[in-house]
């Protein structure tokens, strides 16, 4: 029968040669392999097994390079999330406790999922943002329709919705469970137990805002 | 005669090698699961606990073998529609039984001399318990008061030996057959197909590598051949090609890997007993670990010494090379059956624990390089081992008295390597487990650094 494929394969000149075990009479015996295949396993029984009876395994994280069992007990143990996680959103709030969201609308037009819905309000008469802002009746997260991609927090103008909580979703019983509504949104902080941010909010009839206002001349 | 204190001592036999068995067998499956885990680098099962108060008793994952008895026992007990009722039910008894009844003609310990255990003798009005030592040669020769006469420590004492253990268990080849066969099951029928013929050839090796051993000693009771073995040299050291020839055949006769072709999970769910469940899974899985204990049992009777340690003999320590007497020490006769008992069950335990790391170290072999092994590799090596061993014995016996006090020396030097390196390896470990870890911290990125700054990620005493 005619070879299809030729005996010897072409070699490039990147070829890797890889070197093959030489099947010479220590290794066609298998008793030197099996002792040395032992050899390794025991290796790594001794080391795990003084580690586990003298309590001092390695760090899974920040020692996470030693030789060892370098296993996360989960619900015990966690790993820290990087800094720039995306986790479960937050609104935040201004300084007296009330959302700097504006209601519009931008983190809900560019949510690829569609997964949050915002219904807009005036502020009652009287009030000094009446006027010059809308603010959220309702903001509601589906946290199961969301795929965490961190449009929203892109889109918002005002610095109102973020998502640095460093939670997962948890796993709940129901669906509806996992709908986040705006009260549950705002109570969520940062790392550091804030809810507020840096960024300042320059409130209507501030001298730092930045908007027109009333007494514009083109008003 | 079978009179009351010999059934009590026959009895008191039975609880301790039954016991030791069973438990041991019971404490590998957790051995197997832990031990690999640790191999692997990984924690393996710890999760089974005990609360009693507010102590949480999790004893290393120990409590999931208890876990696991418990399941057995709660489980459905199915059997296939079509399955063979009588031969279904009857296998798993078959896989157990053998394992058992073989035990009866193993010793774990020297011949017992009841009345040389303690004596109460009056000196001037005062009751003294003295603990004498025994004599080295004669077993129990010239003992006085004593009501009962030598008791061996094995069920029952045979003649025929290690025949006899042979005889029982190759009676576990029907228990895989019957249990493929009554399945109504086509893997459990390949499987039954598999394991039948594996354990049949091996059989043969088993047997053909012990024959030399045989001809060394000069008998087939394995209690004259550790005897022989304390009083020259062990069979490891004597015979170490049946050595090998032997142990690697009886790990095939335990049906593990790398000689699990009868139970392969890849190709077939898991061989003759895949449709059994509930404890009559639980047999063979007790029978597997057990054949495991006995295998070892053999081994270690056979060419381990069994209950004897280097320079120890009956009568006490004599450390001695050739006719030279180093140094003799007589030691009590109850405390030489202590030593001996605990010497073969633990040489025991420490075969199943190295049996363990064969299990997880090495891959399986392929059907047809299986069958190979056994016929083309095995078997000739046992047999020219047998024609060695009958040449090399005739010549020795003609080379007259030199070779033979040579012999001798020799003999006491193998058992000086022994105790030198048991004594190595002991010191070696115990300066490793004394000794900590060297730390290298690598805090690479926010993640790392956060846990650094809370401490580390173990938030709680690490679980065993």
């Amino acid at each position: 029968m005619k070879r299809t494929f030729p005996k010897h394969y072409p070699t490039s000149i990147n070829a890797v040669v890889v070197s093959r075990a030489e099947r010479d009479l220590p290794v066609q015996s298998y008793i030197p392999e099996v002792v040395r295949g032992v050899g390794v396993s025991m290796k790594h029984f001794f080391i795990n097994l003084r580690d586990m009876l003298q309590q001092n395994r390695p760090d899974p994280v920040t020692e996470r390079l030693d030789p060892g069992i370098s296993t996360i007990s989960y619900p015990e143990q966690k790993r820290p999330y990087p800094d720039r996680f995306r986790g479960l959103h937050r609104l935040t709030t201004r300084a007296d406790g009330s959302p700097r969201c504006v209601a519009c609308f931008c983190c809900s037009t560019a949510c690829p999922a569609q997964c949050i819905f915002i219904e807009a309000g005036e502020y009652a008469d009287g009030d000094k943002r009446r006027g010059y802002e809308k603010y959220p009746v309702k903001f509601v997260i589906d946290e199961l329709r969301c795929i965490f991609c961190g449009f929203c927090v892109e889109a918002c103008p005002c610095d109102a919705i973020r998502m640095d909580t460093g939670m997962h979703a948890v796993p709940y019983d129901s669906r509806d469970q996992f709908i986040y509504p705006k009260d549950t949104l705002l109570k969520f902080t940062d790392r550091a137990g804030k809810t507020q941010t840096e960024n300042p909010r320059h409130e209507p009839g501030d001298a730092s805002h930045p908007g027109v206002n009333r007494e514009h001349p083109h008003y | 005669m079978l009179t009351g204190s010999l059934v009590l001592w026959t009895i008191v036999k039975i609880a301790i090698i039954v016991g030791f068995v069973f438990n041991l067998a019971g404490v590998l499956t957790w051995v197997d699961r832990r031990q690999s885990a640790m191999i692997q680098d990984r924690v393996g099962p710890n999760r089974a606990v005990v609360k009693i108060g507010p102590l949480e008793l999790r004893l290393a994952g120990l409590l999931h073998t208890l876990a696991d008895g418990v399941k057995f026992f709660f489980k459905e007990d199915f059997r296939p529609p079509k399955a063979d009722r009588l031969l279904f039910g009857l296998a798993p008894m078959l896989a157990l039984a053998p394992v058992v009844i073989l035990l009866a003609a193993v010793p774990f310990g020297d011949t017992v001399c009841p009345g040389s255990l303690w004596r109460v003798l009056t000196l001037d009005g005062l009751e003294k318990t003295i603990f004498p030592a025994v004599g080295r040669y004669g077993v129990c020769s010239g003992e006085v008061g004593s009501a009962v006469g030598p008791i061996d420590l094995q069920v029952a004492p045979l003649s025929v030996g290690i025949l006899f253990v042979f005889a029982i268990a190759g009676q576990g080849i029907i228990a895989a057959a019957i249990a493929g066969v009554s399945s109504d099951n086509k893997f459990s029928l390949l499987g039954a197909l598999r394991a039948s013929s594996q354990m049949v050839s091996y059989e043969v090796t088993l047997g053909m590598s012990l024959i030399g051993a045989m001809m060394i000693y000069g008998s087939v009771r394995l209690d004259d051949m550790a005897r022989w073995q304390g009083e020259n040299a062990w069979g490891i050291f004597v015979q170490p090609v049946a050595f090998f020839l032997f142990f690697t055949a009886a790990v095939a006769e335990s049906k593990r890997i790398p000689f699990d072709l009868p139970e392969a999970e890849s190709e077939l769910v898991s061989g003759y007993f895949t449709e059994y469940s509930g404890m009559k899974f639980g047999m063979f899985y007790l029978s597997e670990y057990m054949e495991i204990v006995t295998s070892s049992m053999l081994v270690v009777a056979v060419f381990l010494g069994g209950w004897q340690l280097p320079f120890l003999h009956r009568d006490g320590l004599t450390l001695e090379f050739g006719d030279t007497v180093l140094l003799h020490q007589d030691i009590a006769h109850i405390w030489m059956t202590v030593f001996g008992v605990v010497a073969f069950f633990g040489k025991v335990a420490l075969l199943c624990w190295i049996q363990a790391f064969i299990r997880w170290s090495l891959p399986r072999f392929r059907y047809d390089q299986l069958m190979k092994l056994c016929w083309k590799v095995l078997l000739p090596l046992s047999l020219a081992n047998i024609m060695i061993t009958g040449v090399v014995m005739l010549a020795l016996d003609k080379a007259g008295t030199g070779a033979a006090a040579m012999l001798k020396t020799l003999g006491h030097v193998s058992q000086a390597t022994v105790a030198v390196g048991l004594a190595y390896a002991l010191v070696r470990l115990v300066v490793w487990f004394v000794g900590s870890r060297d730390p290298q911290r690598w805090i690479v990125g926010s993640a790392a650094t956060r846990a650094d700054k809370a401490g580390g990620t173990k938030t709680t005493a690490m679980q065993a």
